[in-house]
């Protein structure tokens, strides 16, 4: 009986918490959690389970001062790739090939909202929306 | 007859707990033979393992490396091209850390024979030790002619890696343990962190066999 009871407070909790949570949140929710799934896919492997890289060779995806200021330019590095480019990502030079990755829009949306909300980043949801628009700006 | 039975049981109780005295020694893997020769008269059989054959290739410094090379030491081998997406990047942070327990000691020691000598040329090999964060002796990655780096994967008891219509190399992430005696002593799932710890405990435990210690 009591066991009966706590169970349905609980569901109802549940409930209220769920409904409570506005759309944003359940969005942002739902393009964290398939991010991460993408993420253990498609970059772990080098950039680590962590975003620790692999010493020179690969850069860490922990520094949020070059991910912020290069927040519109990333779902390009992802879709079009890297040849040797230049950057110093947490105050070390990095200069290696990043493969290109077949990825619609929503998927880049997906694993960047999982990637800039994980490793100590935090800036929030990156959409579908955005992503089309940065990539029609890719050099 | 009771009697008998229990000696038996005696003797085997006695024998499996000797048998199990026996596993701080590491198994050895691969094809064996008997090979009878004559010793003080006598003819003797004994087991001659399959082991690791010659090889010639050049490291990231541009010195020519062969077995001889490796005569010594313990040594763990792995398969790898500097440009891989997939599998090598995790098994090299992995194998820091064998690299990172073992870099102080003399007779242990990591080679990474490249699948792709085409692109993976001495400067090259020697730009990805640097980024890495590989110095000294301890870990070689090496070049060698292609025929032959695949043709000596299959003696490491490895898949014979393949290309595929992009020209990737399709390859398994094995490391290799290698005795002074050049037999393998073990495999490892170089893409699992767990597998890499039992790696580096077993270098330890065969560092303390005494075949190893006398080299011979
Ligand atoms: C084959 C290895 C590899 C894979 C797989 C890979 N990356 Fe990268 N990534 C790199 C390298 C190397 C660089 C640096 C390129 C340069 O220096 O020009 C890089 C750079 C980056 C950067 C910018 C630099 C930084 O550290 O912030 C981001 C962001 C990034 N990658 C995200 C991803 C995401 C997300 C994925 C999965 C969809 C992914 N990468 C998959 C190797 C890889």
């Amino acid at each position: 009986m009591k066991i009966k009871i706590i169970s349905i407070i609980c569901l109802l909790m549940a409930i209220l918490i769920y409904s409570c949570q506005s759309d944003d949140q359940i969005t942002f929710a739902r393009y964290y959690s398939i991010g991460s799934v993408i993420y253990q896919n498609k970059c772990q492997n080098c950039h680590g389970k962590d975003g620790q890289g692999l010493s020179a060779l690969m850069p860490a995806l922990t520094d949020s001062v070059y991910l912020k200021a290069n927040k519109a330019t990333l779902p390009c590095i992802i879709k079009y790739g890297l040849k040797g480019k230049l950057m110093i990502i947490n105050k070390k030079p990095f200069e290696g090939d990043m493969p290109v990755m077949d990825m619609a829009p929503i998927e880049i949306a997906e694993v960047l909202t999982y990637v800039t909300n994980s490793f100590g980043n935090k800036m929030g949801i990156i959409t579908a929306q955005q992503v089309g628009d940065d990539l029609k700006d890719c050099k | 007859m009771k009697k008998l039975v229990a000696a038996v049981v005696i003797i085997f109780t006695y024998s499996a707990c000797k048998f199990n005295t026996g596993q701080t020694a590491l198994p050895i893997y691969g094809n064996r033979t008997p090979v009878t020769k004559t010793v003080d008269g006598k003819n003797v059989t004994d087991t001659a393992y399959q082991t690791i054959p010659g090889f010639k290739t050049v490291n990231q410094y541009g010195d020519s490396i062969t077995n001889k090379n490796l005569d010594g030491n313990i040594y763990v081998a792995d398969f790898f091209f500097t440009t891989c997406p997939s599998i090598c990047p995790v098994m090299h942070r992995n194998m820091l850390n064998v690299y990172d327990a073992f870099k102080a000691e003399k007779d242990v020691k990591i080679i990474s024979y490249s699948i792709d000598p085409k692109h993976d040329s001495v400067a090259i090999l020697k730009k990805y030790a640097d980024k890495l964060g590989v110095t000294g002796n301890t870990w070689w990655l090496l070049q060698g002619k292609k025929e032959d780096i695949y043709k000596l994967s299959e003696s490491y008891l490895v898949t014979k890696p393949q290309e595929d219509a992009k020209q990737l190399f399709i390859h398994d992430g094995y490391f290799i343990l290698v005795d002074k005696q050049k037999r393998i002593r073990g495999t490892y799932d170089g893409t699992q962190p767990g597998q890499v710890n039992n790696l580096i405990a077993d270098i330890k435990t065969l560092k303390a066999e005494p075949d190893q210690i006398t080299g011979k």
